[in-house]
């Protein structure tokens, strides 16, 4: 390869990919589930049924996004369901007192990430717990949900009621709502910033070893108040596309919505210690958790709470492969 | 060579951590085109001073120059973009990370932002190639022995343009040809006019390629003495601080016989161990109370039979005894309960636990065989660790600080104290004088021989050929991840012979099997 002499032996033990094999294990996972629902039903065959899990789960989607980040240094946010209502509280709020849609939308869009860039300060200058900085901003969104409204509060401006009602579809008329086109765009720069950006790099090195990104001269404090930033600007887009899903702001909506999020991301392979993983597993995860929830409206008999339970089981059994694969991968 | 004005300053430095004072009055002066090294014993506050130096940590007092200019680095990415480039002393990159990041991370080149990847790929094999080093740059770094690691960081260090460049041991787990390697490019670096400041407890690395020699004892400064102007002796009194008497004593110690050692059923004993990528099988025999020495270059296999002999890995196939009577070794908690000790070369990912005390980190292995329900009252546990304290010369001597503070010699001596003092029956020592300053290292040879002498089997793993020659009774040598000879340590063995051995691979020597 090199014209460098061989000092030391090539590597001959055989090396599996390990760090995509969680990745793989979720792909694998989808495939057989969407092969037991077109076994079971045969409607589940349907291109829709697989355009409707994305047109469900587009802000899920774009939410863990943003905690992918997050989660890849070795932090976690617990703000984002709290995030997410409170953007489209305000959305529709601002929208009822009568200001234009779009300056409505550069508001709603810069809170999030207002409020993450202030958590990641906290975390990063005053050294605290994410998880205690972030539950406090949890609570703090949340109140500020209930502050703007009691009751949830209906959008009917026309731009939002266009993104809510817009197919974009096939002749044969399979569709997709602007949402998922929006999400998915999300995705891909995500992807780009991750395997492309110093930014990306950076928050790889962290989560794989903070002491050593620091004495590689990697900046340390940018990177980790970066990433709550990212993650407040994903739980604003989701929460736009909550509110473009449901046209209404309510202060209750996405309660532990976070929990959810947080299970995508590791059912998509990403390492909750941090240092490895992908958004193309996020995708993966969330599709997982989607297809779950159709499976068992399909079925019609089982009570919804399977899929919490579902979920569970998966969840365990996923951590518990990245153990097994950590353990190993030294 | 010297006549010109010294790029770097620091005058006055002090520094001081809660209890502890690191640095007192210390100047320090590096001039263009020299390497320096920066002598001390374990704890004398070498990279106390290279951190302080580079940011990571704030000084109390003192001023430094770079260029003339006074600079007071933030930290490490700013006194990487002055110039000045460090190799801390622990290994610090990132394992999750691919070989060609670790080395060019922060500073990838790009192509409108993107990081072009197969151009970081190509340079790092271009860099790791003038190391000599031939790896598959995109596997990840964890993938590789500590060893390569330390190569894969003077990489980094080496390609970012400095002026100043700071090694702090990069030689502690390379083997005589990477240090050759390395010494090759420290040199031409310095032809180049870079200064460079070495930090090593190798004596003979220093005489080797050190210009001058500035020494510190206790946090204070001894003084900067041009190489040729100090003699070996005189500079280990500099460092300790006292006649070298102390040291004379262990030479040779009454080698008993190896044929007298080996009557009798041995204390383990394996035939055809092995495992697949790792090590190819090999049998081997250790008796109570022979130390066993396992020689071979870097990535020759050393630590892998010594992780099989733990049951750190498991082996493919093979037989073990144990006391004659056939025993198996598949995991540590197997190991242990046999009497097996293992020091690990790998001392911060596999070793410390850096929140606990001294002395919790040293009985932490004795309460384990012990079981946790059965607590070593606090008396034994004071005795013991004073007396391992004493013995190895831990400092600070204050059992109750946590491991995470002291320096990186002295976090291997409390490593080795907590196996030494559960007594195991075979303690197998994976270059556990690594960055152990000279009297230290004595001290810890006097001590395997000692265990030795009272019936302790030692399987001893070390670079330095002089030291396994010096306590071992017979050499297994490895190469290429076999074992190919086993060689009597009487007087026709020698340094020279264990090398010719591990160059030509000959199998004609062998004691046993
Ligand atoms: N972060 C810290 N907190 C408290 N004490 C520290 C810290 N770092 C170093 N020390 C103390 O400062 C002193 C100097 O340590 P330093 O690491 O500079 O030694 P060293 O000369 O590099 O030794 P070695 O050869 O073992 O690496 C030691 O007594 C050590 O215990
Ligand atoms: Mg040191």
């Amino acid at each position: 390869m090199t014209t460098g002499s061989l000092t030391v032996p090539r590597r001959t033990r055989f090396r599996l990919p390990r760090r995509q094999v969680p990745v793989l294990a979720t792909l694998a996972l989808l495939l057989v589930m969407y092969g037991i629902g077109v076994s079971q039903y045969t409607a589940f065959s349907n291109v829709q049924v697989i355009f409707n899990v994305f047109i469900d789960n587009g802000f899920l989607l774009v939410v863990a996004v943003g905690m992918t980040f997050v989660i890849l240094t070795g932090g976690i946010d617990l703000s984002v369901g709290s995030v997410v209502a409170m953007t489209a509280m305000v959305s529709a709020d601002l929208l009822q007192k009568g200001l234009p849609a779009a300056l409505v939308l550069v508001i709603a869009l810069l809170i999030g990430p207002t409020l993450g860039l202030l958590m990641g300060c906290a975390i990063h200058f005053f050294d605290i717990q994410p998880f205690i900085v972030t539950l406090a901003g949890m609570f703090f969104a949340r109140g500020m949900c209930t502050f703007i409204s009691g009751s949830s509060i209906p959008i009917t401006d026309g731009f939002w009621t266009r993104m809510s009602q817009e197919r974009i579809g096939d002749p044969r008329g399979n569709f997709v709502s602007i949402s998922v086109l929006i999400a998915f765009a999300v995705v891909l720069v995500a992807a780009y910033v991750l395997a492309y950006t110093r930014l990306g790099r950076n928050v790889y090195a962290i989560g794989g070893n903070p002491q050593s990104a620091l004495l590689m001269g990697l900046p340390l404090g940018r990177t980790r108040i970066a990433v709550y930033t990212i993650s407040g600007l994903c739980s604003a887009i989701g929460g736009i596309l909550l509110s473009f899903y449901t046209l209404s702001g309510a202060p209750l909506i996405a309660v532990g919505m976070e929990l959810d999020v947080i299970a995508a991301v590791v059912i998509g392979g990403t390492v909750l210690t941090g240092g490895s993983g992908y958004v193309f597993g996020t995708v993966l995860g969330v599709l997982v958790l989607g297809v779950i929830q159709t499976l068992i409206t399909f079925d019609g008999s089982l009570n919804s709470w399977w899929t919490k339970i579902v979920i569970g089981g998966l969840l365990f059994a996923f951590i518990l492969l990245q153990r097994l694969i950590g353990i190993r991968y030294k | 060579m010297t006549d010109s004005r010294p790029v770097l300053t620091m005058t006055g430095i002090s520094k001081s951590f809660p209890g502890v004072r690191a640095l007192h009055d210390v100047n320090f002066r590096l001039f263009p085109g020299e390497v320096h090294a920066l002598m001390g014993e374990n704890g004398a506050g070498k990279s106390t001073l290279i951190k302080v130096l580079t940011g990571v940590y704030d000084t109390d007092e003192g001023a430094i120059t770079l260029h003339g200019e006074p600079v007071s680095f933030t930290g490490p990415m700013q006194a990487t973009a002055a110039g000045v480039s460090t190799v801390y002393q622990e290994v610090n990159l990132c394992t999750n990370l691919s070989v060609a990041e670790n080395i060019f991370i922060g500073r990838e080149p790009r192509l409108l932002g993107a990081v072009r990847w197969g151009e970081v790929r190509r340079r790092a094999r271009a860099l790791l190639a003038r190391l000599d080093l031939d790896l598959d740059v995109s596997a990840p770094l964890g993938s590789y022995s500590l060893a390569i690691q330390q190569m894969v960081a003077i990489a980094r260090a080496i390609d970012i343009q400095a002026r100043v460049l700071i090694l702090d041991e990069p030689t502690s787990s390379l083997d005589a040809g990477e240090v050759a390697q390395l010494f090759r490019i420290m040199r031409q670096l310095r032809d180049e006019g870079i200064a460079i400041l070495f930090v090593t407890h190798f004596l003979d690395q220093v005489y080797e390629i050190a210009d001058r020699i500035t020494v510190l004892r206790n946090g204070g400064l001894v003084g900067e003495y041009p190489t040729a102007e100090l003699p070996q002796l005189s500079l280990v009194e500099k460092m300790i601080g006292k006649e070298l008497d102390v040291l004379e004593g262990i030479e040779e110690h009454s080698r008993r016989d190896l044929a007298e050692l080996e009557e009798g059923t041995p204390l383990v004993a394996v035939s055809n161990l092995g495992r697949a990528g790792a090590v190819a099988p090999f049998s081997l025999t250790i008796h109570a109370g022979e130390v066993v020495g396992l020689a071979g270059l870097l990535g020759s296999g050393r630590t892998e039979v010594a992780r099989l002999f733990f049951g750190a890995d498991r082996a493919d196939g093979g037989q073990v005894a144990i006391d004659g009577t056939s025993s198996s070794l598949r995991t540590p908690a197997q190991a242990i309960d046999q009497g097996v000790g293992f020091c690990s070369e790998n001392r911060r990912a596999e070793g410390i636990v850096p929140e606990l005390s001294v002395r919790e980190n040293i009985i932490l292995a004795m309460q384990a065989a012990r079981g946790w329900l059965r607590p070593i009252p606090r008396r034994r546990q004071d005795e013991l660790v004073d007396k391992y304290v004493k013995a190895l010369n831990i400092r600070p001597a204050d059992p109750e600080v946590p491991v995470r503070n002291l320096s990186g010699g002295n976090q291997q001596k409390v490593l080795l104290a907590r196996w030494l003092i559960t007594e195991p029956r075979l303690l197998i020592l994976d270059e556990p004088t690594r960055g152990i300053d000279i009297g230290a290292k004595t001290e810890i040879q006097r001590l395997v021989t000692q265990l030795s002498d009272g019936g302790m089997a030692v399987l001893f793993i070390s670079a330095e050929l002089e030291e396994v020659l010096r306590l071992s009774h017979k050499v297994a040598v490895m190469r290429d991840r076999q074992m190919v000879a086993q060689l009597a340590n009487d007087e026709g063995l020698d340094a020279e012979r264990i090398m010719q051995t591990i160059a030509s691979g000959s199998h004609r020597e062998e004691v046993d099997r």
